[in-house]
């Protein structure tokens, strides 16, 4: 059962680097990554031998770059017809959906794995603490897992691939200020307090903030694990209504 | 081995397929024929369990479609309606997933491969991706992976859509090769693919079976079966002569090229009698012919009288 995820992992991810949207977006990725980190952030200025500014940024690269990414997942395989095929191998539903996310978060992984120059900047300056910086990396990945995950969600939705990206783009936002005004005041007119902080509870913003800080919590690692769960599962749920059309 | 049983299929008001029950054995090639819409491609997907049925069941050598999904889907090959395929893999890339995923490894894995390739003919394209090639190469490579695992049966959605008279012909010679041991389900809206593949035909029309024979005895119901047809110069002499044998029914006269066509009445055998005619009155004929039916006034007939029923 294993093999077959191996299997839709291996073609997925070798379909990536097949085109030119691979490359373009880990050049994009990078660069951006880069701006914000000396631009936005004063990666020198700040004169701190840390990657605070680098991944503080990070919720909002994601927030339109893993729905890039996110957006094809079903959406294409729909308006192929090759979901037909897909599902009529010897494959379940749960097989072919977390081998395709799984693709997708390492093609994510990989990009962020080639961010390693700046981590070779801030040891050559300094002497930062490299746990935090891998506790950064590690929320940061997670994080993009549950952006992905969202986004294969709302692919399987749509056949329409720029549909899939705007409203990934919109749900990721919701998710990511979910502990902030902006959306909390939405919701605190009317619902009672309990709901309200429930919705504040899911702020990916708030999970991030902590693990980043380098305090890797279980609670922070299970609610991304957890957040990553209930969209695949929703994913299959989605896939299956929606393959007839 | 299929075997579906009250097979249903509905979309909110809309029945796309009606209680379709049918058995098809080891051997037999089943054409399934009808008009757009009527419910063959819906059938398909069902059997090789990508939708799952409103009600009734589907099996594949024993193997229920819904309850028991992967066995049932391990024997079944399936060319899904206009031969999907992922565009940026080559042919061969795209046949080696398929490949693994249907669990061939080692020397089997490579036989096999190299076994649908050569019976394809997809040798000179390999290595080029598949969203680069022909209609008509896509096509047999969604051929090629259908059959890559051996399957003992076989679900074919238009196969030959897209393909020239040659390669139709070859991806017919395909089917009839394979025939022997394996249960074959095609779905076609060419009328002479089902004489050339089929050892029998079921014709659908708004998700209902409407008939359920084999090609000759589909054309035994036609008005031109056992029907005379010749041409000839003098026509009028002809149809006169022809009208007073004793079994016609009907003599008439194609307007375009004047072609005769004697029907008997129903039962009968008329050609001796008007070529003795014929003879005897020294009439000139430059060709003579035994119709056996025609296959596409056949499909009219049935599926039209049915939707002009739906109508009243």
């Amino acid at each position: 059962m294993s093999r077959s995820i191996v299997t839709v992992f291996k073609r997925e991810l070798a379909s990536y680097f097949a085109t030119p949207v691979a490359y373009v977006f880990i050049v994009i990725f990078l660069l951006l990554a880069g701006a914000f980190t000396f631009y936005l952030g004063n990666f020198f200025e700040r004169g701190q031998a840390d990657l605070q500014p680098f991944f503080n940024f990070h919720p909002w690269l994601y927030l339109f770059l893993v729905p890039a990414v996110g957006m094809r997942l079903w959406s294409e395989e729909r308006k192929s017809g090759t979901i037909e095929l897909l599902l009529t191998l010897p494959v379940t539903m749960w097989q072919a959906v977390v081998g395709k996310f799984l693709a997708a978060w390492a093609f994510i992984g990989v990009a962020l794995i080639l961010t390693f120059p700046v981590w070779i900047t801030v040891n050559y300056l300094g002497s930062p603490d490299n746990g935090v910086i891998f506790a950064s990396y590690l929320g940061s990945f997670l994080m993009a897992g549950a952006f992905l995950a969202i986004g294969s969600c709302i692919s399987a939705c749509t056949r329409n691939q720029v549909i899939a990206f705007i409203l990934t783009v919109v749900v990721c936002f919701l998710f990511l200020l979910a502990g902030f005004p902006l959306v909390l005041n939405f919701f605190s007119a009317w619902a009672p307090q309990g709901l309200v902080d429930a919705i504040a509870g899911l702020s990916f913003l708030t999970h991030y903030a902590s693990i980043d800080k380098g305090v890797i919590d279980l609670r922070d690692l299970i609610y991304f694990l957890l957040i990553i769960a209930f969209w695949l599962y929703a994913s299959a749920v989605v896939i299956d209504l929606k393959k007839a059309d | 081995m299929i075997e579906t049983r009250q097979l249903t299929k509905r979309y909110g008001d809309l029945t796309a397929v009606d209680n379709i029950s049918f058995k098809v054995e080891t051997g037999q090639v089943l054409g399934f024929l009808g008009p757009n819409g009527a419910g063959k491609s819906t059938t398909m997907k069902m059997i090789a369990g990508f939708l799952a049925p409103s009600s009734g069941s589907a099996s594949v050598c024993g193997f229920d479609v819904g309850a028991q999904a992967l066995e049932a889907k391990r024997v079944v090959g399936y060319l899904p309606e206009g031969a999907p395929s992922y565009g940026e893999m080559t042919p061969r890339q795209f046949l080696g997933f398929i490949a693994d995923m249907r669990g061939l490894t080692g020397a089997r894995r490579t036989q096999r491969i190299d076994d649908v390739i050569e019976r394809l003919h997809l040798n000179g394209v390999l290595e080029q991706p598949i969203e680069t090639l022909s209609k008509g190469f896509k096509r047999r490579v969604g051929l090629a992976q259908a059959i890559v695992h051996d399957p003992a049966v076989l679900i074919l959605d238009e196969p030959t859509d897209g393909l020239d008279p040659n390669q139709k012909h070859e991806v017919r010679s395909l089917i009839n090769a394979m025939a022997k041991d394996k249960t074959i389900v095609v779905s076609t809206h060419i009328l002479e693919e089902v004489h050339a593949v089929c050892t029998r035909a079921i014709i659908i029309a708004q998700g209902k079976v409407l008939a359920d024979a084999t090609p000759a005895e589909l054309e035994a119901r036609s008005r031109y079966h056992q029907a005379v047809s010749l041409t000839t110069p003098n026509v009028a002499a002809a149809k006169e002569a022809m009208s007073r044998v004793a079994d016609v029914a009907a003599v008439e006269i194609d307007p375009q090229d004047h072609r005769l066509t004697a029907f008997p009445k129903p039962g009968k055998q008329i050609f001796g009698a008007i070529s003795d005619l014929l003879k005897a009155q020294g009439i000139p004929v430059s060709e003579l012919q035994l119709e056996s039916g025609r296959m596409d006034e056949v499909f009219r007939t049935i599926t039209q009288g049915e939707s002009a029923e739906v109508r009243v």
